[in-house]
């Protein structure tokens, strides 16, 4: 009984940090299953993309090569460079991804950006169950996703309402979650390093490519300033 | 129009997958929870989070044309909305709503 209320407790404080993904996922997965459903796919096909590949930005790049013929080392090629930020994720949950027992696997299996976002910046009250309270996060984002995934792929063609816009939810997200980091930092190094490197490599990769560049000039920089950095830290 | 057979359409959708989870599960695989990382790992997970969150701003806002259409004035209207409600209630939510808002009615009704 008593690890069903923690269970439980952990679910109440995870949910509201979830709408704004419930509110951005539910679009763009809508989205994404009207384009796989316009495109000619039959319901399963986005459906099991959004339950196992789970990674937006990939699903909607993928969708033309799905109209393709059978490409599998572009495809996997594809994936592994779209996907490649995920590494970074890895490095910076690791610590706190420790002791989570059989929770991990599932984890590091539902870590899209918005869910390693709220994971990374929420530090849960001290009589949270932590573990508990990152796999409701996870869990949820992907339950929204595949959710949204299946009315697009099912009814979508019958949403009238005005949506244009309603995606920046994710964009406001990701913004206040900066702003919560750069509040919660005493020096501002490495804000300024992932900055500086993704708006120099937009603008000499352009959109499409951008972030392999950016994430080589991030670890770069981070390595030749560690000195500083890492003092900058101790000082907290 | 669909090219490829169905057994072909699954082959692809796994390859997605194994991609995807490559670049999750990686830096578990090669860093053991029961050994201690390189120092220099160790330095990473704590200094990247603050670059992530940049570069994650900036890769949401990647398609917007400053040179032409609207000039991204609808982003840079709705990030200040955003910003400046945190700043002032620091309400998660708040902030995000109405942003999000404001983005809408932008887009929707001016630009």
């Amino acid at each position: 009984m008593e690890k069903q209320n923690r269970i439980f407790a952990a679910f109440k404080t995870a949910f509201p940090y979830t709408i704004p993904v419930l509110t951005g996922f539910l679009f763009l997965g809508i989205s994404y299953g009207v384009l796989m459903s316009v495109s000619g796919f039959p319901l399963w096909c986005p459906l099991l993309i959004s339950c196992i590949v789970y990674g937006g930005s990939l699903q909607f790049a993928a969708v033309a090569m799905l109209l393709s013929a059978f490409a599998p080392v572009e495809v996997l090629a594809v994936a592994l460079v779209v996907q490649a930020r995920h590494l970074f994720y890895g490095i910076t949950m690791m610590e706190k991804f420790k002791g989570t027992g059989w929770k991990k696997f599932f984890l590091i299996f539902g870590m899209s950006d918005e869910t390693f976002s709220i994971n990374c910046s929420t530090e849960p009250p001290a009589d949270i169950d932590r573990p508990w309270f990152m796999l409701w996060v996870t869990i949820l984002d992907w339950f929204y996703w595949v959710g949204g995934t299946a009315i697009g792929a099912g009814i979508g063609n019958f949403i009238t309402f005005n949506t244009e816009g309603l995606d920046f939810a994710m964009t406001a997200m990701f913004v206040v979650i900066f702003i919560e980091q750069w509040l919660k930092d005493k020096k501002h190094w490495s804000a300024f390093i992932g900055m500086a490197a993704s708006v120099v490599c937009l603008v000499l990769f352009g959109a499409d490519s951008f972030l392999i560049p950016t994430m080589l000039c991030i670890l770069l920089l981070l390595g030749i300033f560690r000195k500083p950095i890492e003092r900058a830290g101790e000082e907290e | 129009m669909i090219i490829m057979n169905n057994t072909q359409i699954v082959i692809s959708i796994l390859l997605l997958t194994l991609g995807t989870m490559l670049t999750r599960f990686l830096p578990f695989a090669v860093f053991r929870e029961n050994k201690e990382a390189p120092k220099f790992v160790q330095y990473l997970g704590k200094a990247l989070p603050a670059a992530i969150f940049s570069m994650l701003v900036v890769y949401c806002l990647k398609n917007v044309q400053l040179f032409s259409g609207s000039h991204g004035l609808p982003e840079i209207i709705a990030i200040a909305v955003t910003a400046g409600l945190h700043l002032w209630k620091r309400q998660i939510l708040l902030s995000i709503a109405g942003g999000t808002v404001v983005y809408m009615i932008l887009v929707q009704m001016i630009f």
